[in-house]
């Protein structure tokens, strides 16, 4: 092909030039020799040579490569007329702009939260594994590995690797440093099979992942930092973790994360390996709590794993049938978990989605009124001989430029603003690590900026003539066709309608924070410190011992001035993370799949004070309910009429499943919202029973004490009064920490950050959403009304007042607004469910949101189109005839 | 330039002024004024050759690479641009020459049945 033509052609052009008029000279000294004269020979030459310029022309055209050309020539043509009308330009660009912008942004998060694979080599081979039973619990049919479990599918799988791992978070001590870390445990495959390289050291070995073999661990690069500042001597010294000395073999890699779906705050710190782990529970087929990855052999299908799986389960369900009677293993791909983020993120998506969709609209009804006016032109060049296709190109070309530049200008939005944007989002945005501006984006990016300028183009190209173009060069652009005015009623229906349906759901959303902030948590929140609390790990060996230290670590507390009142408590209020049991209120249990649930939090008897629960009926647990005593319970108003409906449930018993015997209800107190703000109406699990942490049963205390927060209420402001706190609880040998402090009002609003963020950016695409549709729509009318000018002259001359005319503009707006807002509240309806459906506490069917909304939009439309009425309305009817 | 002479310049093929041309130079060198002399020339006048596909054809056969062009000094001392035959030029004609000659041959036979 002729790239080497194309980019020669200017060169080749000059050369054939002279080459011509060299023939021509020739042509004229042969004349000449022929005896003519030498202005005869010079017209001879000309007149059989014919014109010099179509040769050149066509040795042009065939040089060059005519798309190219006329891209070219378009593009350069579309920067003229650009540069001519600045206004249009910019207002055009900065609405593409934002519309892009923001979509950008929304989609960078979501191809780095929800599309990109996770951070493994080959990640499209790694695979979950689960237990699943044929029978199903309240909690579905699901459940983690049993450790025995896994190491006999681990020996007899043929098609899989299988990993392991395990949560084990604890105490890092130092010398005179003691930290709460998270870590894992997890078996020797877990680094080779996942790709991962140690930074420095050794990963671990088969020989590590067994009973008894020497303790050893592997530090994150973070905690290698932080503890060690970088030194490489670090590897193969001691580390104190849980009171136990291990010795560091490696250091992983800067950000190595086992996406195990606990969206932990920061990377893990500490891994051990799981073999090691000599607890009881390791060796207990009914213990639960492992979870295995596995990597597909190459040339191994999820099925064929699956088959396997299916053989090994009923293997072990033969054998084992106390356990696993009923029991298989299910293989799925291995998903990023990113719990709710994916609804927040799609919800938004579709936001901006709207918003760009309004912007676009919004340039289009811009561009098609620039065409209108562009008739002329446009029959102009057709008459010069331009083919149809070309000027549609040329209109194309134009469109295309204008939302590809928007585009440029929305990347370079996104990338300044994605970071605020993440930095933003409530709790921490899992995978936010992964979230950047990569290829992908830009090729989203740049496929949806062609994408819509193209679009926009196409308005405008339908209007170009194809047959009678004489009648619009003689009228000049005073005449609208219909057409054009249906056309552009229907862009600013769009707007409106697409308007509505942000503008209705920001509504809902600001409704539900409203009602949900003001709704009573069942406790004073404010002055409240809750904070989870690992105890010296060497006192958990020990039930007194351990018990002893709690009693310490609460009169310590109570010392410090500005406490009030200290308690100890499992399920802290509106935090993650709770113990529910099933419960019966007669000795005859009923089947346990069909036994109630209640929340099951153990306390210590200042609970009550430290939160200001109101007590109901009867007493609080005291400090005389005690080990050796009776078994007592409070229970919460909700699970007196779940469980007592109609009768008085003080001196009643509840059978529970902690402790043999029943347990006498003393007292009830009122309900607490422990699901949070926004989820406890929704809740399954609703009723609370508190017992107290005294009769927890020796067996049981250092388990509950791994899970135990102390409650501290204060009389001044709380958050002065953490370091004092730390100090006071740090025990002996300071090695006793508090972690995740918070103050209950922190957690009371973190229950409704993701209804607060969502709200806020609602908030912000409606309200960018009503001013384009209102930029729009007096856009619209602005131009069809001084298309209409001669219209209005006549008929002011004809008798009109300025009142009439302007009765006849907003009638005219008033039609299209009427229209777009009936369509898009039914837009809006739909929405609104799926926002019920996405987000808790949001109530669908909200008159009130839907009216004010609607309302706003009304009064704003209507504002929008007063000014190009009023401008109708005082044309003189003299200079307007004239302009006919 | 006899008027009674027939004219076939707008009918002439394209692929034909192509072998024409190369026919041409197989004499040696030569710019495009002369080679449109010696095409009208041998002709007999019958084959008027117009700038206006000369220059053309001219250029399409020195991107094919048949003919290699430079710049040179015509007999009357002007500046000229000479064409001259490349091998694969050459080559080229050869093929042509013998298509062409079929198809003469295979066309007159037509003819002739016709006559008869």
């Amino acid at each position: 092909m002729g790239i080497r033509r194309f980019f020669h052609r200017r060169a080749e052009d000059a050369d054939l030039a002279q080459e011509l008029q060299a023939h021509i000279s020739h042509q004229i000294d042969e004349n000449i020799s022929a005896g003519m004269s030498e202005d005869e020979a010079r017209r001879q030459a000309y007149l059989k040579l014919g014109s010099p310029q179509q040769v050149r022309e066509r040795v042009w055209q065939w040089n060059t490569v005519k798309f190219f050309e006329h891209l070219v020539q378009d593009l350069r043509y579309t920067l003229r007329t650009l540069r001519r009308m600045p206004g249009f330009a910019t207002v055009a660009l900065l609405t593409l702009a934002l519309g892009s912008g923001a979509t950008t942004v929304m989609f960078t998060v979501i191809n780095g939260v929800l599309l990109k694979p996770l951070p493994y080599a080959e990640p499209s081979r790694l695979a979950a594994l689960q237990e699943k039973t044929d029978w199903s619990t309240q909690w579905g049919d699901l459940w983690g590995f049993a450790y025995p479990n896994y190491l006999d599918c681990r020996r007899d799988v043929r098609s899989l690797d299988l990993m392991a791992f395990r949560y084990s978070g604890g105490t890092v001590s130092a010398s005179s440093h003691a930290e709460y870390v998270d870590g894992f445990e997890f078996s020797s495959e877990v680094l080779p099979v996942l790709g991962i390289h140690v930074f420095r050291g050794r990963p671990f070995t088969a020989d590590d992942d067994r009973p008894g073999a020497a303790p050893v661990a592997i530090i994150s690069y973070g905690l290698w930092q932080r503890l060690y500042g970088g030194d490489p001597a670090a590897v193969g010294t001691q580390l104190t973790f849980e009171q136990k000395p291990y010795t560091v073999v490696g250091i992983a890699p800067a950000g190595f994360r086992l996406d195990g779906g606990l969206q932990l705050q920061g990377e893990p710190d500490v891994f051990t390996p799981i073999g090691q782990n000599a607890g009881r529970y390791m060796q207990n087929r009914e213990y639960h709590g492992i979870r295995v990855w596995a990597r597909l052999h190459p040339d191994v299908t999820l099925a064929d794993a699956q088959t396997e799986l299916d053989l090994i389960g009923h293997r072990l369900a033969a054998e084992y049938p106390k356990s696993n009677h009923g029991r298989t293993f299910i293989i799925e791909p291995l998903r990023p978990q990113v719990g709710e983020a994916r609804s927040t993120l799609w919800l938004l998506f579709g936001a901006v989605t709207l918003v760009m969709l309004i912007a676009c609209v919004n340039v289009a009804s811009l561009l098609l009124a620039r065409a209108v006016s562009r008739e002329r032109e446009f029959a102009m060049r057709v008459a010069l001989g331009a083919s149809r296709s070309r000027v549609v190109w040329q209109c194309l070309t134009e469109s295309a430029l204008l939302g590809l530049c928007g585009g440029g200008l929305g990347v370079l939005l996104a990338a300044v603003g994605i970071r605020p944007f993440v930095a933003l989002w409530p709790g921490s945005l899992p995978r936010a690590e992964e979230v950047h501006l990569d290829w992908h984006v830009l090729l989203f990016a740049f496929a949806v900026s062609l994408l819509s300028g193209l679009l926009l183009g196409i308005a405008p190209a339908l209007r170009i003539p194809v047959r009678s173009i004489e009648p619009i060069l003689r009228a000049g652009a005073q005449n609208v066709g219909g057409q054009s005015r249906r056309l552009h009623g229907s862009f600013v229906i769009t707007e409106l309608g697409l308007a509505v349906v942000l503008l209705v759901a920001a509504g809902i959303l600001g409704r539900t924070l409203l009602r949900l902030s003001l709704l009573d948590p069942g406790v004073n929140i404010h002055n409240v410190l809750a904070s989870r609390m690992a105890l010296a790990p060497g006192t958990l060996k020990d039930p007194a011992k351990t018990r002893a230290a709690w009693h310490e670590v609460l009169e310590n507390a109570r010392s410090i001035p500005g406490v009030e009142s200290v308690a100890m408590v499992d399920t802290v209020p509106m935090r993650e993370g709770n113990n529910q049991i099933r419960y019966s209120t007669t000795a005859a249990k009923a089947p346990a799949d069909q036994q109630q649930l209640v929340l099951a939090n153990s306390v210590t008897p200042d609970y009550l004070n430290v939160m200001r629960i109101p007590l109901l009926r009867g007493r609080f647990i005291t400090d005389e309910d005690r080990q050796g005593s009776e078994g007592v319970a409070v229970i919460d108003d909700v699970m007196a009429q779940q469980a007592f409906p109609g009768q008085d449930p003080t001196g009643k018993h509840v059978w529970i499943d902690v402790g043999s015997d029943p347990v006498r209800v003393v007292g009830v107190v009122g309900h607490v919202r422990y699901w949070g703000l926004a989820g406890d109406d929704q809740a399954k699990v609703r009723a609370t029973l508190y017992y107290p942490f005294a009769q927890v049963p020796d067996n049981l205390v250092p388990r509950w004490s791994e899970l135990m927060s102390i409650a501290v209420r204060t009389s001044v402001d709380p958050l002065p009064l953490v370091e004092p706190l730390r100090r006071a609880v740090r025990g002996a040998a300071g090695d006793q920490v508090l972690y995740e402090v918070r103050t209950i009002e922190q957690l009371a609003k973190g229950t409704l950050s993701r209804q607060r963020f969502l709200l806020l950016l609602f908030g912000v695409f409606a309200a960018l959403a009503l001013l384009l549709a209102c930029v729009g729509i007096y856009g619209v009318l602005a131009y069809l009304t001084s298309q209409r000018i001669p219209e209005f002259g006549i008929r002011m001359a004809l008798g009109a007042n300025a009142g009439d005319v302007r009765r006849l503009v907003l009638r005219q707006s008033v039609g299209m607004i009427i229209v777009g807002t009936v369509l898009g509240m039914i837009a809006a309806f739909a929405a609104a469910r799926l926002l019920e459906h996405l987000v808790p506490g949001v109530r669908s069917t909200d008159p009130v949101a839907f009216a004010t909304m609607i309302l706003v939009l009304i009064l704003a439309a209507l504002l929008a189109s007063l000014v190009p009425a009023r401008r109708a309305s005082r044309v003189d009817p003299m200079s307007a005839l004239r302009q006919e | 330039m006899g008027k009674n002479k027939p004219q076939a310049t707008q009918e002439m093929l394209q692929g034909t002024l192509d072998m024409l041309i190369l026919q041409t130079l197989i004499m040696g060198p030569a710019h495009g004024h002369t080679i449109a002399r010696v095409i009208e020339q041998t002709s007999e006048d019958v084959l008027q050759v117009e700038q206006g596909s000369l220059y053309p054809a001219l250029h399409r056969l020195a991107d094919r690479g048949w003919v290699s062009s430079y710049w040179g000094t015509s007999e009357n001392n002007r500046k000229a641009k000479y064409y001259k035959l490349t091998a694969k030029g050459r080559k080229q004609l050869l093929a042509e020459t013998s298509r062409w000659q079929q198809m003469v041959e295979a066309i007159g036979r037509v003819l002739a049945r016709a006559t008869e």
